[in-house]
């Protein structure tokens, strides 16, 4: 499946725009976990990856798109784990202190 | 067939959906973690539509693939607190490697007849992926100090590296007007690899945060060309998200340095601080020991706290978080000050100190914070130094003369834990050391932090 330009340009440019409103909004307590999770998010090019290794056409994709479903696979895993971790830690004062 | 690829896409879709309303949840601290699921959520569903793909014949190196990911990743994100920086540098290293080596599969399955689009997307690709993975393969190695951390800078630094990414970019250029020339390709991976290394070699620690923002930046638009590429719009999405927030970071990096993007990756920092550091003279300072700290902090009803790199450095957040009680305890009114780039990384104070159990309401910015200072009694720096600075509003010959600073002199008590007078990591002198009101409180962070802890213990029982 093929897009033309056009129209990755435009899905390009909305998912910007809406990329700008919605991470602007996002408290600066939060921006380490922002971080490795818009990295995990990112790992979606694992998508790319497997299609490759997966139609296995020539030796060099398969090779190449099975170390790239490494790296991104690690992303996903490592990334989505962290930022859980780090937001469960975050906890707002409530009635544990006298 | 022709239902089950608009089935495939319509999962796309319904990722894509997740994907957004997971950063938009991530805005506040009470909604945030529903964000990773929603993340989490949109994941799986996009690689299982994806491995029910018809394309696919061959599973066997899919599955040594996400099983081999999934061995190295589960370390990663298990990793100490302190060592966030570095592994996020690391992600943003594995992502544009997943990129690169996915464009170079994809120009050797279509070569030599790539449309002029395809090919132009595809340089940017890898050009993009080439120089983050070498990029951030170097950040975190200088964040975790296998590679030294002083900025290395050299005569015509600026020229070698722009000529590289020029050469680079012309080589795009001419594989678009002749995609048949394949032999150009493997140097317009290997040049953007060396510029990589060649740019990171002159930043300092301090310049991290930005650094990582900006690299962030550039890992996700790096994604979405590869989205332009394989025609996939979740891809697209994906990137432009993760290339926004990065963006977005990187600004407000600059902005509380006072720095411009060029000036941090070709400001040669290291050379102006040399300059600074060599007028420096000896001056009087004022020390004070644990006893003395714990009798001020105890008698003080307003107390700020500002922490910076030093602390994460000496492990002290959970010692903090035990003056924090003692102080609490006694009726004191304990807050964090936070300047943007304190740490290695955006947020990286904020991710220390709630690991230490400190409430996150008590984390304030910057700019909620220091109208604050002048009813607050002691303002206690823990390893900050650059971001507490009044030579930046004052003193229009230093090197960070306008960045925007806690304005911890004007507490009525300023004291300081640092290790020795001698200048910090940017080696930048700090006037504060010598007011009349600032007692330096020489020593470890993690120990000093622990000894007036044990003294306002003891007094209290």
């Amino acid at each position: 499946m093929q897009l033309d330009l056009v129209t990755s340009l435009y899905v390009f440019l909305l998912a910007a725009f809406i990329g700008f409103e919605v991470i602007r909004r996002v408290s600066p307590l939060l921006h380490t976990p922002l971080m490795s999770l818009t990295n995990a998010l990112d790992a979606i090019a694992v998508v790319g990856a497997i299609i490759l290794a997966g139609e296995g056409k020539t030796n060099l994709a398969k090779i190449l798109g099975t170390i790239a479903i490494v790296a991104a696979t690690s992303n996903i895993v490592g990334g989505f784990m962290i930022t859980d971790r780090m937001l469960k830690m975050f906890k707002a004062s409530g009635p544990r202190k006298p | 067939m022709f239902a089950s690829e608009n089935i495939l896409e319509i999962t796309y879709l319904i990722a894509t959906a997740l994907f957004v309303l997971s950063l938009k949840w991530l805005s506040s601290p009470v909604t945030a973690r529903r964000g990773v699921w929603a993340g989490e959520a949109g994941m799986l569903l996009a690689i299982a539509g994806t491995l029910l793909h018809k394309g696919i014949v061959d599973y066997r190196w899919i599955a040594v693939g996400l099983v081999v990911g999934t061995i190295i990743g589960v370390p990663l994100g298990r990793v100490a607190m302190t060592a966030v920086p570095q592994r996020t540098a690391l992600s943003h290293a594995f992502g544009a490697l997943c990129v690169t080596l996915v464009g170079t599969a994809e120009f050797y399955l279509r070569a030599p007849n790539v449309p002029q689009f395809m090919m132009g997307v595809l340089s940017l690709e890898v050009i993009l992926g080439a120089l983050t993975f070498t990029g951030s393969l170097m950040a975190a190695g200088k964040l975790q100090e296998v590679l030294p951390q002083r900025p290395i800078t050299y005569k015509g630094q600026n020229i070698v590296n722009l000529g590289l990414l020029a050469i680079a970019i012309g080589i795009g250029v001419i594989l678009v007007l002749h995609p048949d020339k394949t032999f150009l390709f493997p140097f317009m991976i290997g040049i953007p690899l060396a510029f990589g290394v060649m740019m990171i070699i002159p930043i300092g620690g301090a310049d991290m945060p930005t650094v990582i923002s900006l690299l962030n930046s550039y890992a996700g638009l790096s994604a979405a060309a590869m989205g332009f590429v394989l025609g996939s719009k979740l891809l697209i999405v994906a990137g432009a998200l993760d290339g926004a927030s990065g963006f977005i970071l990187s600004v407000n990096m600059s902005k509380a340095m006072n720095r411009s993007f060029t000036n941090v990756l070709f400001g040669a920092f290291g050379q102006e601080q040399v300059a600074a550091a060599g007028t420096k003279e000896a001056r009087p300072v004022r020390s004070a020991s644990p006893e003395e700290a714990a009798g001020i902090l105890a008698a003080a009803s307003k107390v700020v706290i500002v922490p910076g790199y030093g602390m994460a450095v000496a492990q002290a957040q959970h010692k903090v978080r035990e003056l924090y009680d003692a102080l609490t305890k006694r009726g004191v009114d304990v807050k964090f000050g936070i300047h943007p780039v304190a740490g290695r990384m955006p947020g990286h104070m904020n991710v220390l100190l709630a690991e230490a159990d400190i409430p996150y309401d008590k984390l304030l910015e910057m700019d909620d914070i220091n109208g604050d200072f002048p009813q607050t009694d002691v303002a206690l720096i823990i390893g900050a130094n650059d971001v507490t600075n009044p030579a930046a509003r004052e003193d229009q010959s230093s090197p960070i003369y306008g960045m925007p600073i806690l304005d911890v002199d004007k507490a009525r008590t300023v004291m300081v834990i640092k290790r020795s007078m001698a200048a910090g990591f940017a080696g930048i002198d700090n006037p504060l050391y010598y007011l009349d009101r600032t007692l330096m409180l020489f020593g470890d962070a993690k120990t000093f932090v622990g000894s007036i802890v044990r003294e306002l213990s003891g007094g209290h029982g």
